[in-house]
């Protein structure tokens, strides 16, 4: 299908290119691509010790309830069962990714203790030497629930009175930057320019969850590994946070780590965040034996994290002639019952509107919502194709209001070289112009003159390369009483009464404590004092019923992958 | 029944990389005695071509054949810190890293070389074919395998470099939002042709004619297997896919292929692809990422062509034939607008 179906434009911007390359433009062939195609290639399920364990979970079939007892004493006397896993053989039973950066904190056990918040969250893991036998004894373990009212719907779930999913987010938002409980975009004066626009145009949209559904599906082997380590063949798509995290929730120093993996079998995303990694090595560190954890195909579509359901309310102020002067975006993303990586796509989002477009003034209220139901994490285009979906449907409607052909409509109000962007920062390096004029031309698209001309090296900056001369802020949906550096309620408020895992307290106070600290020092120190500082207090105490586990040197604190502690205002 | 065309149109640009923290990727480059070259990385290859990418890149910067170079990735043992394959990073922030351990490599080379030739290590250019000669006199040379023998064995040079890549956290005003989110954006527009179908509701993408901007395409190959599969899984999300067809409601999620639709090789459209250049000032070699954006501009496009075909707006994803039925239901069957 390949010939003929493609072609390489090399006329447009050939002066910006040196193309007298020696291997830079080749076709050449794949380094691994013999492996691939002869099935030789060894991916993490190739590594099939003898003796190797198999893990399944057991899960909640409710979108909420309290446990009031798990019992595992029918599925650990099934024969071939050697270790049934719970909450507390977790050395440190309470994780989010974004924590590793300093943005957010721990929300989300490896195994729920106290509660359940989504339909298919694990409370049991059960280790046995089949598969079918680890599945057969998974069914075997009893809980007790208490089924608890629960919420679906992003904008039921920010109404007051609202099911509450996490306690720790009490308006089930996100707070960002301890200020408000969705992040804001302002650039000019927005509600004015709606006033004064010749038109105005309304729309709703709504992303659907997608299942990244790679072909091999998630999963780890681990086992023990001379002088005292762990080998880890993982699918991650990132291995030093699965490496990171294995290191924080065993409370294993990453030095008794060993991780491989690079060759994996799709990801789309949904191989950032996997918890398999620690879960697979603490079956290995518990029963002395290799352990795998693999996701089956129901699990990758129903418990494994999805693309996140978003929906976006847009309205556009045009002018007749088919300029836009106004986009305002209400956004809610639909983060299920733990935070993953959802807070970040916002702040992706965020700076990435309006979209390809200069538009004299933009706003945005976005804001990371908590449901009951499978949290969401990364998949391709992550924070982006769901708004990108509403923008271009909506540029659609706007261009018919205006009487315009929609690629003249894109190409009038494309961004250009050196125009300023609502996030403040000028244009460089565009091209939008360009792919709009090559696909009119091959379409047919008749386009008008000022189209069919247009650069996105020329007509830009000037006055479009200007601030606006005022920004209307508001206050809305602040919130009172955080540090700069929190992102839930802030230490002290919380209820007792919901969890019997005292983790979440200190795990909350930390980062406003860190915050609270690294403020008055100067900027640059901050960056090399604050993480290491931080470590002896961003041990969340274990729960209470469970033996302490060896206390970590100080030299051996979880990896932090954040340039600054805290995701500070400017 | 009557079946209805229609064409929709959508354009996108796309951030590449991420910033949250601070977005940094590293790789190590070293000769073996022979003037084989390994590069070490901790990134992963899923299928995009990651290995592959950074090998050209390699060879590009030390100025050898490809076949010259291997590279080991994802091993912690052995492979410095990289953040990760996601958020169209991998070319970009790795590729640079590859670059400057390779800059750090091929500065030894070069040394090595001017010792043996006894010339100026500045006047030294490699030839791509395994050669380093002096600028303008092709006969002064010496093979790079000469050169990173004599460096290791006569010399007591390690042929090695190191290399490391950061976009620095951009920190988010709260009452602005005023960031650096990324340095370099990806561009795309395309138009889809559909044919509706006024008494089941179904849709099918008949055509794609689509251009994307990606910086370089440092494998012109690796883009095009990028944007092909890409564009497929746009029109995937667009028509077909969700895990939750009720949502907010959980009910009837599908369990396996069978439930969960995707497009099969009979739904594939013809997709004409036509690919722009505009190198990124900071990236390897202009390069950016195809990786994720390729998808996005066929969601808005399928929705945009049902309207152009039938007048029936779809803002829901994805689009099915209940959704189709119930809006040509509500306006009194098939409007076609034909604007396009």
């Amino acid at each position: 299908m390949s010939d003929g179906m493609i072609e390489f434009r090399k006329e447009f911007f050939a002066d910006e290119r040196d193309d007298t390359l020696n291997e830079i433009g080749k076709p050449t062939r794949r380094q691994d691509i013999l492996g691939h195609v002869t099935g030789r290639s060894p991916f993490y399920d190739d590594h099939l010790f003898q003796g190797l364990l198999h893990m399944r979970c057991a899960r909640s079939p409710h979108h909420a309830a309290r446990i009031r007892r798990i019992d595992t004493s029918e599925a650990e006397r099934t024969p071939g069962v050697v270790r049934v896993l719970i909450g507390r053989d977790v050395p440190l039973n309470l994780n989010t990714l974004l924590s590793l950066l300093d943005f957010g904190i721990d929300d989300e056990p490896v195994l729920a203790t106290d509660r359940v918040r989504y339909r298919g969250e694990p409370v049991a893991a059960v280790v046995a030497d089949s598969e079918a036998t680890a599945r057969a004894a998974a069914a075997k373990v009893r809980v007790e629930w208490e089924v608890l009212p629960h919420v679906l719907d992003v904008e039921e779930a920010i109404r007051p009175g609202a099911p509450v999913v996490l306690d720790i987010y009490p308006g089930n938002r996100f707070i960002y930057h301890g200020k408000y409980d969705h992040q804001k975009l302002r650039y000019g004066d927005v509600e004015a320019a709606l006033r004064a626009a010749d038109h105005v145009v309304e729309g709703r949209y709504q992303m659907s969850p997608i299942e990244q559904a790679p072909i091999e599906t998630c999963g780890a082997i681990a086992a023990p590994e001379t002088n005292d380590r762990f080998v880890c063949y993982s699918s991650t798509q990132a291995l030093f946070f699965s490496l990171a995290t294995s290191s924080k929730l065993l409370r294993l120093p990453s030095s008794r780590l060993h991780f491989i993996g690079g060759t994996v079998g799709g990801g789309f995303g949904g191989k950032v965040d996997s918890i398999h990694e620690p879960l697979a090595i603490l079956g290995a560190m518990l029963t002395g034996r290799p352990c795998k954890y693999m996701w089956d195909r129901e699990e990758e579509m129903q418990v494994g994290a999805p693309r996140g359901a978003e929906r976006w309310y847009i309205s556009d102020g045009v002018m007749r002639d088919g300029r836009i002067v106004a986009r305002k975006f209400v956004g809610y993303f639909d983060s299920g019952a733990y935070t993953r990586l959802s807070s970040y796509a916002i702040i992706k989002a965020v700076g990435h509107l309006p979209g390809p477009y200069t538009i004299p003034n933009v706003s945005a209220d976005v804001s990371c919502v908590y449901t009951n139901r499978t949290p969401a994490t990364a998949m391709r285009g992550f924070g982006i194709t769901g708004v990108d979906f509403a923008i271009e449907a909506h540029m659609d409607k706007v261009a018919e209001v205006v009487g315009m052909n929609p690629i003249d409509f894109r190409i009038l109000n494309a961004y250009r070289d050196g125009d300023m962007k609502a996030h403040r920062r000028s244009a460089k390096n565009c091209a939008l112009i360009e792919c709009c004029q090559v696909v009119a031309e091959k379409a047919g698209v008749q386009l008008s003159n000022a189209a069919r001309t247009a650069s996105s090296r020329q007509g830009g900056g000037g006055d479009r390369g200007r601030l606006p001369a005022h920004t209307a802020l508001d206050q809305s949906g602040r919130v009172e009483g955080f540090d700069t550096g929190s992102y839930a309620r802030k230490a002290g408020q919380r209820p007792a009464t919901q969890h019997q895992v005292p983790a979440p307290v200190a795990a909350r106070a930390s980062p406003a404590t860190q915050a609270a600290s690294v403020q008055s020092r100067p900027r640059v120190e901050e960056t090399r004092v604050a993480p290491s500082a931080s470590q002896t207090t961003q041990q969340p105490a274990p729960p209470q019923q469970h033996p302490a586990p060896p206390s970590a040197p100080p030299r051996s604190g979880p990896i932090r992958f954040s340039s600054l502690s805290g995701f500070r205002r400017r | 029944m009557t079946l209805h065309r229609g064409r929709g149109f959508a354009a996108i640009n796309y951030p590449i990389g991420m910033n949250l923290g601070g977005d940094p990727s590293q790789a190590l480059v070293h000769s073996n005695p022979d003037g084989k070259f390994t590069v070490t990385l901790s990134s992963i290859d899923l299928g995009q071509g990651m290995k592959s990418v950074t090998r050209q890149i390699a060879a590009e910067t030390l100025g050898i054949p490809v076949e010259d170079v291997y590279v080991d990735t994802a091993d912690s043992d052995t492979g410095p810190h990289c953040m990760g394959s996601f958020a169209s990073r991998g070319t970009h922030r790795v590729g640079n890293a590859v670059i400057q351990a390779a800059q750090e490599a091929r500065a030894v080379m070069l040394d090595a070389a001017a010792e043996e030739l006894e010339v100026d290590p500045a006047d030294l250019v490699t030839d791509g074919q395994g050669n380093i000669h002096v600028r303008g006199a092709p006969s002064r040379s010496i093979t790079t395998m000469a050169a990173c023998q004599a460096a290791q064995f006569r010399q007591g040079k390690t042929v090695s470099g190191r290399g490391i890549f950061l976009i620095p956290l951009s920190e988010v005003d709260p009452d602005t939002g005023e960031m650096t989110p990324v340095s370099c954006f990806a561009h795309a527009a395309m138009i889809v042709e559909v044919e509706v179908d006024d008494e089941t509701g179904e849709v099918s993408v008949t055509d794609m004619k689509s251009a994307y901007e990606v910086g370089r395409a440092l494998n012109p190959k690796l883009v095009e297997q990028q944007l092909r599969g890409g564009a497929w899984m746009g029109m995937s999300h667009a028509a077909w896919e969700t895990t939750e067809p009720y949502y907010p409601d959980r009910a009837h999620g599908p369990v396996d292929f069978s439930g969960y639709l995707m497009p099969g090789p009979g739904d594939l459209a013809p997709h004409h692809i036509s690919i722009l250049e505009r190198p990124a000032p900071d990236g390897p070699f202009g390069g950016k990422g195809p990786g994720e954006m390729c998808a996005n501009p066929v969601l808005p496009a399928v929705v945009n062509a049902i309207y152009d075909a039938v007048g029936v707006r779809i803002d829901d994803l994805p689009v099915t034939p209940e959704k189709v039925l119930r809006g040509l239901r509500a306006q009194g069957g098939a409007k076609p607008r034909r604007r396009l």
